[in-house]
């Protein structure tokens, strides 16, 4: 499905990421909690996007939402123009697989395979080559300044490396967007920074839409939209050289 | 990543747990297996006792069988002679018959009255060396011992009794009977006398033949009376030349084989001799079937007139296949226990995999894995332990099996007179080893499938929430 034009901006692109009148409700045991209530959002393309919001504010289901990891109880996403809505789980993975890359605040590497496995592990479930691999994932490791741990495990590795592995693995299959839950969460100060640097820099490199959800400054600097969750709700959106927008 | 080398990292990185199982696996195929050796033993060590007594197949009057017991006379074969010619010249059946031999069975008196004690027996006409040749078949190379047929170049009038005979008829010390109590009655009896028309009866058969009182041949002496095939008693006295243990009490105490000459003389007279049955023992026991059906197809050629059945040693002997079948049983209701075992702590491994790897699986599943590809993952993983346990298992059951076959253990197998080698057969029986093998790769994995297909189901946010 093809997606309007953004309606409130100048710029006639379509965007990565589309919410329209998404609801969503929890069930905890016999009580309902609704968590988002009606909400309508544009993701721009290839811009740094961060959620911001309040604990239980609703923003880690967005993110969820707009990953394809979960569906909403009502209303439409589309995601790289396509409305996810009307996928099978199969046909769901396989989205995922294609256009959609997640680090994760735990960074959720796959404990028994090497970085270099871990990041060529997303290219083999897309079927690519043996050529492309190999001439791929070293290059997406010295990217991520890990060339020379390519042979590393995981457990072999600091959280600021294995976090760098795992922004390389996002990145393995050129994904339309990146999904990041509070990418530098469980990162010190100046390592949070630089892995702040390199995801804005693979950002910009390989033209990329990043979504974060985030209580770090640094991350809320660096953003070039910022989407102010509350109750379930958008209270305001920042758009850096477009100015606030609600 | 290829599911199968995921797989083998999974199961490498909780390697005691992995072991523990590998060892739940190993542990149930040894067990099955060794077993199934012991099994397998008893098939052949009872399938040669009784090839090697009773031949493969016999070819008997149609209602012997069933009738024969009560009047052995009136269901006999004629033309036996005809047969054993035919069998020895007929090319097929020629190729697979190693001994063809007639044998005529009857019931009587045996007496000893220098005791004065008698007993009904079972006896048997047979010719020795054909019996003789007939205990050398091994077809399964088993350490048992060949018995001796003490028939074998014994007078006409040698007769071998069965130890509870000579037990019963006071022989045993001049038989050298081992563990054979004398009745107290015994110290008290001197013996009658042999009564007279007995004696003469006896005397009629061949004067020669007999012992004078008090002679070591007399106290071997006994007196035969059997009911002839005209339907009026005659008597022979034979020399009881030894005593064999029969395996069984109930066959020990009433058996008695003598030459098939004396045996049909004392049966038929003067009349046309005829045997009970013609037994058949071929090279290979799978050869039982095609011999039966040439048999049956060539029989009306060389007996026309005779109504003849063939019947394999199985059917002879109900007690081999209920025995077969006992330890099929025991064998299956092992195998349920030892399954139950495997599947029960397989499928904890994996389930405890499942909620070890919970984040994992909503990580692969949002990196793009489909439901089934975590299902193939986990189901993969007890897929490749089963192979592996039940390839461990049959190694060492094989490696045990041999260690043991080499400590020497005897043991007295049922229905058997001799205590044999305790023997494990698992090398060699390759369908034990391959089905068992595949029984357990079957359950590992099917005790995988539950785990996989709950992990294939986790619902991805819980998943990646997972704590």
């Amino acid at each position: 499905m093809q997606t309007q034009p953004m309606a409130y901006t100048d710029e006639p692109i379509a965007p990565v990421a589309e919410l329209r009148n998404i609801r969503k409700t929890y069930r905890l045991d016999d009580v309902e909690v609704p968590v988002i209530h009606g909400i309508d959002l544009l993701i721009r393309p290839a811009h740094f996007t961060v959620l911001l919001g309040p604990s239980g504010s609703g923003k880690t289901t967005l993110l969820n939402m707009i990953g394809c990891i979960d569906r909403p109880d009502k209303g439409e996403v589309i995601v790289a123009g396509r409305n996810v809505n009307e996928l099978s789980d199969d046909a769901l993975a396989d989205f995922r697989a294609h256009h959609i890359g997640f680090i994760f605040q735990n960074f959720n590497l796959l404990p028994v395979l090497t970085a270099y496995e871990n990041v060529e592990y997303p290219l083999i479930l897309a079927g690519a080559s043996a050529k492309t691999r190999a001439d791929r994932v070293p290059k997406l490791l010295d990217a991520v300044g890990l060339g020379d741990k390519a042979r590393h495990r995981p457990g072999q590795l600091s959280g600021g490396q294995r976090q760098r592995v795992a922004i390389a693995r996002a990145l393995a299959r050129k994904p339309k967007l990146v999904i990041a839950d509070e990418p530098t969460a469980n990162l010190d100060s100046k390592t949070g920074e630089t892995i702040l640097a390199l995801m804005k820099h693979m950002q910009v490199r390989y033209a990329i839409s990043f979504l974060f959800s985030s209580h770090d400054r640094a991350v809320i600097r660096a953003a070039d939209d910022a989407i102010i969750i509350q109750d379930g709700e958008v209270r305001a959106i920042r758009r850096k050289h477009m100015g606030p927008s609600t | 990543m290829r599911t199968l080398s995921l797989a083998l990292r999974n199961l490498l990185r909780n390697r005691r747990r992995t072991l523990a199982t590998l060892a739940a696996i190993a542990i149930g195929g040894i067990s099955v297996l060794l077993f199934g050796g012991f099994s397998a033993n008893i098939k052949y060590s009872l399938q040669t006792g009784y090839v090697r007594t009773v031949g493969h197949l016999q070819i008997q009057h149609r209602d012997y069988y069933l009738f024969g017991s009560g009047d052995p006379t009136a269901y006999g074969i004629q033309r036996y002679i005809a047969i054993l010619d035919g069998i020895r010249s007929d090319p097929v059946l020629r190729q697979m018959v190693t001994v063809a031999t007639p044998t005529l069975q009857f019931g009587g008196v045996a007496g000893n009255y220098d005791a004065g004690v008698s007993r009904t027996i079972i006896g048997n006409g047979l010719v020795a060396e054909d019996h003789l040749r007939m205990r050398q078949w091994n077809r399964y190379a088993l350490d048992l011992v060949a018995p001796p047929m003490r028939l074998s170049g014994a007078p006409p009038n040698a007769a071998v009794v069965g130890t509870g005979v000579a037990r019963v008829l006071l022989m045993c010390k001049v038989l050298n009977v081992a563990d054979c109590p004398t009745p107290e009655r015994a110290a008290r009896n001197h013996g009658a006398d042999i009564p007279d028309d007995i004696a003469a009866l006896s005397l009629a058969e061949d004067n020669s033949q007999i012992a004078p009182a008090g002679s070591e041949r007399s106290a071997r002496r006994i007196e035969l009376l059997v009911g002839s095939a005209r339907g009026t008693p005659n008597v022979a006295s034979l020399q009881v030349i030894g005593a064999e243990n029969q395996g069984f009490k109930e066959l020990d105490d009433f058996y008695l084989f003598m030459h098939l000459a004396q045996a049909q003389r004392l049966v038929f007279g003067a009349s046309q001799p005829k045997v009970s049955a013609l037994m058949v023992q071929l090279e290979d026991t799978r050869q039982t079937t095609a011999a039966i059906s040439r048999l049956q197809s060539l029989l009306p050629n060389w007996a026309p007139g005779e109504s003849l059945a063939v019947h394999d040693f199985a059917t002879l002997n109900p007690f081999y296949v209920q025995s077969l079948q006992l330890f099929d049983m025991i064998f299956g209701f092992m195998l349920v226990l030892i399954g139950g075992i495997v599947m029960f702590t397989v499928g904890n491994t994996m389930n405890t995999a499942v909620v070890e790897r919970t984040i994992e699986i909503g990580t692969l599943r949002a990196i793009g894995l489909r439901q089934r590809d975590i299902r193939r993952l986990f189901v993969t993983e007890g897929f490749v332990i089963g192979v592996v346990g039940a390839a461990l298992g049959v190694v060492v059951a094989v490696a045990a099996a041999w260690a043991i076959n080499r400590m020497g253990f005897h043991w007295r197998p049922p229905g058997s007179a001799e205590r044999v080698p305790l023997v494990l057969v698992v090398w060699g029986e390759i369908g034990m080893l391959v089905g068992t093998a595949l029984v357990l790769v079957l359950l590992t994995t099917l005790s995988a499938w539950w785990p996989a297909w709950r992990a294939a189901r986790l619902n991805m946010v819980d998943a990646l929430r997972h704590a």
